[in-house]
Protein backbone atom coordinates (compact mmCIF):
# COMPACT_ATOMS: atom_id res chain seq x y z
CA UNK A 1 0.00 0.00 0.00
CA UNK A 2 1.19 3.62 -0.45
CA UNK A 3 1.37 5.99 2.51
CA UNK A 4 1.64 9.48 2.51
CA UNK A 5 3.26 10.58 6.14
CA UNK A 6 2.68 14.21 7.64
CA UNK A 7 5.93 15.42 10.01
CA UNK A 8 8.71 13.59 10.79
CA UNK A 9 8.99 13.98 14.45
CA UNK A 10 9.93 11.13 16.44
CA UNK A 11 6.41 9.22 15.60
CA UNK A 12 6.37 10.02 12.09
CA UNK A 13 9.82 9.12 11.90
CA UNK A 14 9.19 5.54 13.66
CA UNK A 15 6.07 4.86 11.79
CA UNK A 16 7.90 5.32 8.46
CA UNK A 17 10.36 3.09 9.45
CA UNK A 18 7.89 0.11 10.42
CA UNK A 19 5.41 0.54 7.16
CA UNK A 20 8.40 0.53 4.91
CA UNK A 21 9.60 -2.45 7.13
CA UNK A 22 6.29 -4.44 6.14
CA UNK A 23 6.96 -3.83 2.27
CA UNK A 24 4.93 -0.85 2.11
CA UNK A 25 5.71 2.45 -0.12
CA UNK A 26 5.58 5.73 2.18
CA UNK A 27 6.75 9.34 1.21
CA UNK A 28 7.18 11.83 4.10
CA UNK A 29 6.48 15.55 4.02
CA UNK A 30 8.56 17.44 6.56
CA UNK A 31 8.65 21.40 6.73
CA UNK A 32 11.65 21.60 8.26
CA UNK A 33 14.78 21.41 6.31
CA UNK A 34 17.25 20.27 8.69
CA UNK A 35 14.41 17.51 10.21
CA UNK A 36 13.82 16.58 6.91
CA UNK A 37 17.71 15.69 5.76
CA UNK A 38 17.76 13.90 9.15
CA UNK A 39 15.25 11.59 8.31
CA UNK A 40 16.41 11.53 4.66
CA UNK A 41 19.87 10.21 5.47
CA UNK A 42 18.35 7.70 7.49
CA UNK A 43 15.18 6.15 5.47
CA UNK A 44 16.27 6.63 1.65
CA UNK A 45 15.05 9.54 -0.46
CA UNK A 46 11.48 9.34 -0.09
CA UNK A 47 11.33 12.88 2.37
CA UNK A 48 9.38 15.72 0.73
CA UNK A 49 10.67 19.03 2.61
CA UNK A 50 7.36 21.37 2.00
CA UNK A 51 4.63 22.16 4.39
CA UNK A 52 2.35 19.08 4.29
CA UNK A 53 -0.76 22.10 5.32
CA UNK A 54 -0.35 22.98 2.10
CA UNK A 55 -2.90 21.73 -0.72
CA UNK A 56 0.24 21.85 -3.85
CA UNK A 57 2.54 19.73 -1.30
CA UNK A 58 -0.32 17.21 -1.08
CA UNK A 59 -0.46 17.08 -4.65
CA UNK A 60 3.55 16.53 -5.44
CA UNK A 61 3.55 13.87 -2.51
CA UNK A 62 0.73 11.95 -4.79
CA UNK A 63 -2.18 12.30 -1.67
CA UNK A 64 -4.56 11.56 -4.87
CA UNK A 65 -3.30 8.03 -5.59
CA UNK A 66 -2.35 7.02 -1.53
CA UNK A 67 -4.12 4.49 0.22
CA UNK A 68 -4.09 6.52 3.14
CA UNK A 69 -2.41 9.88 4.93
CA UNK A 70 -1.47 10.04 8.31
CA UNK A 71 -1.26 13.24 10.14
CA UNK A 72 1.08 13.25 12.93
CA UNK A 73 2.55 16.41 13.96
CA UNK A 74 2.50 18.13 17.61
CA UNK A 75 0.23 20.49 16.17
CA UNK A 76 -3.81 19.05 16.41
CA UNK A 77 -5.01 22.54 14.45
CA UNK A 78 -1.98 21.08 12.13
CA UNK A 79 -3.24 17.84 11.72
CA UNK A 80 -6.82 18.18 11.33
CA UNK A 81 -6.81 20.84 8.30
CA UNK A 82 -3.78 18.62 6.45
CA UNK A 83 -6.49 15.57 6.69
CA UNK A 84 -9.17 17.56 5.37
CA UNK A 85 -7.08 18.63 2.69
CA UNK A 86 -6.43 15.67 1.58
CA UNK A 87 -10.08 14.11 2.03
CA UNK A 88 -11.47 17.22 0.06
CA UNK A 89 -9.01 18.04 -2.45
CA UNK A 90 -6.99 14.98 -3.28
CA UNK A 91 -9.94 12.39 -2.14
CA UNK A 92 -7.82 9.92 -0.19
CA UNK A 93 -9.39 7.67 1.12
CA UNK A 94 -8.81 7.25 4.24
CA UNK A 95 -6.81 9.84 6.97
CA UNK A 96 -6.22 9.21 10.05
CA UNK A 97 -4.92 12.12 12.28
CA UNK A 98 -3.02 12.20 15.92
CA UNK A 99 -4.77 13.86 18.33
CA UNK A 100 -2.45 15.36 20.99
CA UNK A 101 -4.77 16.88 23.20
CA UNK A 102 -7.74 13.72 24.04
CA UNK A 103 -10.47 16.31 24.12
CA UNK A 104 -10.12 17.05 20.58
CA UNK A 105 -10.85 13.27 19.66
CA UNK A 106 -14.64 14.06 19.71
CA UNK A 107 -14.14 17.10 17.88
CA UNK A 108 -12.42 15.81 14.84
CA UNK A 109 -14.94 13.01 14.57
CA UNK A 110 -17.40 15.58 14.42
CA UNK A 111 -15.22 17.73 11.73
CA UNK A 112 -15.34 14.59 9.63
CA UNK A 113 -12.36 12.89 10.51
CA UNK A 114 -12.96 9.69 12.00
CA UNK A 115 -10.25 7.89 12.71
CA UNK A 116 -7.56 9.92 15.53
CA UNK A 117 -4.99 8.21 17.94
CA UNK A 118 -4.44 10.05 20.70
CA UNK A 119 -1.42 8.91 22.36
CA UNK A 120 -2.06 10.06 25.94
CA UNK A 121 -4.83 8.22 25.19
CA UNK A 122 -3.19 4.76 24.27
CA UNK A 123 -0.74 5.20 27.17
CA UNK A 124 -3.61 5.71 29.79
CA UNK A 125 -4.89 2.78 28.73
CA UNK A 126 -1.50 0.87 28.64
CA UNK A 127 -1.10 2.94 32.30
CA UNK A 128 -4.38 1.74 33.82
CA UNK A 129 -4.40 -2.18 32.50
CA UNK A 130 -0.97 -2.30 34.56
CA UNK A 131 -2.49 -1.29 37.73
CA UNK A 132 -3.73 -3.66 40.10
CA UNK A 133 -7.25 -1.72 40.55
CA UNK A 134 -8.61 -3.37 37.18
CA UNK A 135 -12.18 -2.13 36.72
CA UNK A 136 -13.56 -0.38 33.25
CA UNK A 137 -10.92 0.13 30.24
CA UNK A 138 -11.30 1.27 26.97
CA UNK A 139 -9.24 -0.33 25.18
CA UNK A 140 -9.11 0.75 21.53
CA UNK A 141 -11.52 2.26 19.13
CA UNK A 142 -12.23 0.39 15.89
CA UNK A 143 -10.97 1.45 12.43
CA UNK A 144 -13.28 3.25 10.17
CA UNK A 145 -16.24 3.01 12.62
CA UNK A 146 -17.59 4.78 15.76
CA UNK A 147 -17.14 1.78 17.60
CA UNK A 148 -14.47 0.90 20.48
CA UNK A 149 -13.55 -2.29 22.76
CA UNK A 150 -13.99 -2.20 26.49
CA UNK A 151 -12.89 -4.49 29.26
CA UNK A 152 -14.28 -4.74 32.71
CA UNK A 153 -13.67 -6.87 35.31
CA UNK A 154 -16.93 -7.57 37.47
CA UNK A 155 -16.10 -6.64 41.23
CA UNK A 156 -18.52 -7.96 44.19
CA UNK A 157 -21.25 -6.16 45.01
CA UNK A 158 -21.65 -4.97 41.52
CA UNK A 159 -25.39 -5.28 39.61
CA UNK A 160 -23.53 -8.28 37.17
CA UNK A 161 -22.30 -9.99 39.75
CA UNK A 162 -23.90 -13.68 39.42
CA UNK A 163 -26.05 -12.91 36.88
CA UNK A 164 -26.42 -14.17 33.13
CA UNK A 165 -24.64 -11.91 30.30
CA UNK A 166 -28.20 -11.54 29.07
CA UNK A 167 -29.86 -9.77 31.81
CA UNK A 168 -27.05 -6.97 31.77
CA UNK A 169 -28.59 -3.45 31.18
CA UNK A 170 -26.31 -2.48 28.21
CA UNK A 171 -26.95 0.01 25.50
CA UNK A 172 -28.28 -0.75 22.15
CA UNK A 173 -25.10 -1.84 19.56
CA UNK A 174 -23.11 -3.02 22.28
CA UNK A 175 -22.37 -6.36 22.65
CA UNK A 176 -20.38 -9.07 24.65
CA UNK A 177 -17.78 -10.55 22.79
CA UNK A 178 -16.22 -13.00 25.68
CA UNK A 179 -14.97 -13.06 28.55
CA UNK A 180 -11.89 -14.01 30.62
CA UNK A 181 -11.93 -15.82 33.52
CA UNK A 182 -9.06 -17.12 35.38
CA UNK A 183 -6.53 -16.46 32.38
CA UNK A 184 -8.65 -18.28 30.35
CA UNK A 185 -10.77 -16.73 27.32
CA UNK A 186 -14.25 -18.25 26.79
CA UNK A 187 -16.87 -17.93 24.94
CA UNK A 188 -19.99 -16.14 26.20
CA UNK A 189 -23.80 -16.02 25.69
CA UNK A 190 -27.38 -14.75 26.77
CA UNK A 191 -26.57 -17.71 30.01
CA UNK A 192 -23.37 -17.37 30.76
CA UNK A 193 -23.29 -16.48 34.29
CA UNK A 194 -20.70 -13.70 35.32
CA UNK A 195 -18.58 -14.40 38.11
CA UNK A 196 -16.44 -11.55 40.52
CA UNK A 197 -13.11 -11.54 38.87
CA UNK A 198 -13.92 -12.16 35.16
CA UNK A 199 -13.20 -9.60 32.69
CA UNK A 200 -15.77 -9.05 30.26
CA UNK A 201 -15.19 -8.01 26.60
CA UNK A 202 -17.55 -6.01 24.94
CA UNK A 203 -17.83 -3.95 21.64
CA UNK A 204 -19.88 -0.65 21.98
CA UNK A 205 -20.79 2.49 20.07
CA UNK A 206 -18.22 4.77 21.98
CA UNK A 207 -20.78 7.44 22.19
CA UNK A 208 -22.11 4.54 24.70
CA UNK A 209 -19.18 4.48 27.07
CA UNK A 210 -21.01 5.75 29.77
CA UNK A 211 -23.81 3.40 29.51
CA UNK A 212 -21.38 0.47 29.60
CA UNK A 213 -19.88 1.24 32.55
CA UNK A 214 -22.75 1.95 34.46
CA UNK A 215 -24.41 -2.01 33.45
CA UNK A 216 -20.99 -3.28 34.03
CA UNK A 217 -19.77 -1.42 37.39
CA UNK A 218 -23.08 -0.38 38.92
CA UNK B 1 -24.77 41.50 18.31
CA UNK B 2 -22.60 39.16 20.73
CA UNK B 3 -19.38 38.27 18.95
CA UNK B 4 -16.29 36.48 19.37
CA UNK B 5 -12.63 37.46 18.32
CA UNK B 6 -9.81 34.98 18.26
CA UNK B 7 -6.76 35.98 18.33
CA UNK B 8 -6.11 39.62 19.55
CA UNK B 9 -3.49 41.08 17.01
CA UNK B 10 -3.33 44.08 15.53
CA UNK B 11 -6.23 43.17 13.02
CA UNK B 12 -8.55 41.38 15.87
CA UNK B 13 -7.77 43.75 18.42
CA UNK B 14 -8.87 46.94 15.76
CA UNK B 15 -11.39 45.17 14.98
CA UNK B 16 -12.77 44.35 18.82
CA UNK B 17 -12.77 48.35 19.10
CA UNK B 18 -14.41 49.09 16.30
CA UNK B 19 -17.82 46.33 17.37
CA UNK B 20 -17.21 47.64 20.99
CA UNK B 21 -17.90 51.22 20.31
CA UNK B 22 -20.83 50.37 17.86
CA UNK B 23 -22.31 48.81 21.25
CA UNK B 24 -21.81 45.07 20.26
CA UNK B 25 -21.08 43.04 22.87
CA UNK B 26 -17.34 41.51 22.40
CA UNK B 27 -15.34 38.62 23.71
CA UNK B 28 -11.74 38.59 22.85
CA UNK B 29 -10.01 35.22 23.25
CA UNK B 30 -6.23 35.27 22.91
CA UNK B 31 -3.54 32.44 23.67
CA UNK B 32 -1.26 32.98 27.05
CA UNK B 33 1.87 32.68 24.80
CA UNK B 34 5.18 31.04 26.19
CA UNK B 35 7.04 32.68 24.01
CA UNK B 36 9.30 35.28 26.24
CA UNK B 37 9.43 37.76 23.54
CA UNK B 38 5.64 38.10 23.80
CA UNK B 39 4.99 37.38 27.33
CA UNK B 40 6.99 40.45 28.60
CA UNK B 41 3.95 43.05 26.88
CA UNK B 42 0.45 43.12 28.15
CA UNK B 43 -1.54 40.68 26.99
CA UNK B 44 -4.31 42.43 24.54
CA UNK B 45 -2.29 45.08 24.17
CA UNK B 46 -3.63 46.19 21.00
CA UNK B 47 -7.24 47.07 22.43
CA UNK B 48 -7.84 50.57 22.25
CA UNK B 49 -8.27 51.92 26.51
CA UNK B 50 -12.14 52.39 25.69
CA UNK B 51 -12.48 48.67 24.97
CA UNK B 52 -15.70 47.59 27.50
CA UNK B 53 -16.17 43.92 26.21
CA UNK B 54 -14.25 40.96 27.67
CA UNK B 55 -10.95 39.49 27.55
CA UNK B 56 -10.59 35.53 27.77
CA UNK B 57 -7.18 34.18 28.25
CA UNK B 58 -6.63 30.56 27.05
CA UNK B 59 -6.49 28.29 23.77
CA UNK B 60 -9.73 29.29 20.89
CA UNK B 61 -9.73 25.88 19.85
CA UNK B 62 -10.85 24.71 23.18
CA UNK B 63 -14.41 24.24 23.72
CA UNK B 64 -14.18 25.41 26.95
CA UNK B 65 -12.49 28.69 26.70
CA UNK B 66 -15.15 28.87 24.00
CA UNK B 67 -17.90 28.42 25.78
CA UNK B 68 -16.39 31.15 28.57
CA UNK B 69 -16.47 33.38 25.87
CA UNK B 70 -19.88 33.21 25.52
CA UNK B 71 -20.36 30.91 22.14
CA UNK B 72 -23.56 29.14 22.61
CA UNK B 73 -24.90 32.66 22.57
CA UNK B 74 -22.69 34.31 19.81
CA UNK B 75 -24.04 35.81 16.73
CA UNK B 76 -20.84 35.98 15.45
CA UNK B 77 -17.26 34.42 15.22
CA UNK B 78 -14.11 35.51 13.72
CA UNK B 79 -11.02 33.76 13.90
CA UNK B 80 -7.76 35.89 13.42
CA UNK B 81 -5.13 34.17 15.16
CA UNK B 82 -1.52 34.51 13.52
CA UNK B 83 -2.43 30.30 12.20
CA UNK B 84 -4.77 29.08 9.40
CA UNK B 85 -4.78 26.07 10.77
CA UNK B 86 -6.08 27.49 13.96
CA UNK B 87 -8.71 29.85 12.56
CA UNK B 88 -10.11 27.15 10.89
CA UNK B 89 -10.37 24.74 13.38
CA UNK B 90 -12.20 27.62 15.55
CA UNK B 91 -13.89 28.67 13.04
CA UNK B 92 -15.47 25.33 12.17
CA UNK B 93 -15.83 24.25 15.89
CA UNK B 94 -17.72 27.26 16.05
CA UNK B 95 -19.98 26.56 13.23
CA UNK B 96 -20.57 22.66 13.32
CA UNK B 97 -20.40 21.87 16.92
CA UNK B 98 -22.14 25.55 18.44
CA UNK B 99 -24.20 26.41 15.49
CA UNK B 100 -22.82 30.23 15.02
CA UNK B 101 -24.15 31.87 12.23
CA UNK B 102 -21.45 34.14 11.13
CA UNK B 103 -18.12 32.37 11.01
CA UNK B 104 -14.98 34.32 9.44
CA UNK B 105 -11.41 32.76 9.45
CA UNK B 106 -8.62 34.64 8.38
CA UNK B 107 -6.60 31.92 6.21
CA UNK B 108 -3.42 33.49 4.34
CA UNK B 109 -2.78 30.62 2.29
CA UNK B 110 -5.45 31.11 -0.59
CA UNK B 111 -5.47 27.10 -1.58
CA UNK B 112 -7.19 26.87 1.98
CA UNK B 113 -9.05 29.64 1.66
CA UNK B 114 -10.88 28.68 -1.34
CA UNK B 115 -10.84 24.83 -0.13
CA UNK B 116 -12.57 25.70 3.03
CA UNK B 117 -14.84 28.55 1.37
CA UNK B 118 -16.78 25.70 -0.95
CA UNK B 119 -17.28 23.76 2.21
CA UNK B 120 -19.07 26.62 3.81
CA UNK B 121 -16.72 28.53 6.28
CA UNK B 122 -16.39 31.78 5.25
CA UNK B 123 -12.42 32.78 4.97
CA UNK B 124 -10.50 35.30 3.43
CA UNK B 125 -6.92 35.49 2.80
CA UNK B 126 -5.03 38.40 3.33
CA UNK B 127 -2.55 37.96 0.26
CA UNK B 128 -4.94 37.98 -2.04
CA UNK B 129 -7.30 40.60 -0.46
CA UNK B 130 -4.47 43.14 0.25
CA UNK B 131 -2.75 42.31 -3.00
CA UNK B 132 -6.00 42.69 -4.97
CA UNK B 133 -7.02 46.01 -3.11
CA UNK B 134 -2.92 47.67 -4.25
CA UNK B 135 -3.48 46.61 -7.29
CA UNK B 136 -6.67 47.93 -7.82
CA UNK B 137 -5.30 51.41 -6.26
CA UNK B 138 -2.10 51.42 -8.95
CA UNK B 139 -4.41 50.82 -11.98
CA UNK B 140 -7.71 50.45 -13.46
CA UNK B 141 -10.30 50.83 -10.74
CA UNK B 142 -8.93 53.57 -8.49
CA UNK B 143 -12.45 54.07 -6.86
CA UNK B 144 -12.39 50.40 -4.98
CA UNK B 145 -9.34 51.88 -3.36
CA UNK B 146 -10.38 54.75 -2.70
CA UNK B 147 -13.29 54.06 -1.06
CA UNK B 148 -11.85 51.63 1.16
CA UNK B 149 -8.91 53.63 1.67
CA UNK B 150 -11.17 56.62 2.86
CA UNK B 151 -12.95 54.57 5.51
CA UNK B 152 -9.72 52.79 6.60
CA UNK B 153 -7.77 56.22 7.42
CA UNK B 154 -10.72 57.88 9.32
CA UNK B 155 -10.37 54.83 11.65
CA UNK B 156 -6.69 55.06 11.87
CA UNK B 157 -7.38 58.68 12.70
CA UNK B 158 -9.63 58.02 15.64
CA UNK B 159 -6.95 55.36 17.03
CA UNK B 160 -4.53 58.09 16.82
CA UNK B 161 -6.86 60.56 19.07
CA UNK B 162 -7.83 57.92 21.66
CA UNK B 163 -6.46 58.60 24.95
CA UNK B 164 -2.93 56.55 25.52
CA UNK B 165 -2.69 53.53 27.93
CA UNK B 166 -0.86 53.53 31.19
CA UNK B 167 2.60 52.38 30.03
CA UNK B 168 3.31 48.91 30.56
CA UNK B 169 6.65 49.37 32.85
CA UNK B 170 9.46 47.23 31.61
CA UNK B 171 10.77 44.20 33.75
Amino acid sequence: MYFVVAGAGEVGFHLSQALLESGHEVTIIEADRRRANFVQERLGSIVMNAPADEGRAQMEAGCSRADALIAVTGDDAKNLVICQLAKIRCRTPRVIARVNNPKNEIVFKTLGIDETISSTRVLMNVIEQELPSGGFMPLMSLAGSANELIEAEIAIGTPPAGKSVGSLRLPSGALVGGIIRKGKLMHADDDTKLEVGDRVMVFSPTASESEVRKALMG
Amino acid sequence: MNVIIVGCGRVGGFLAGLLDSEGHRVSVVDIASTSPARAERAWFQHLPTSFKGETILGDGTDLEVLRQAGIERADALLALTEGDNRNLMAAQIAQKIFGVKQVIAKVNDPVRAQTYREMGINTFSRTTILGTLLHAMLQEDREVGEVLMRKALAHEADMVNEPLKAPVKAR
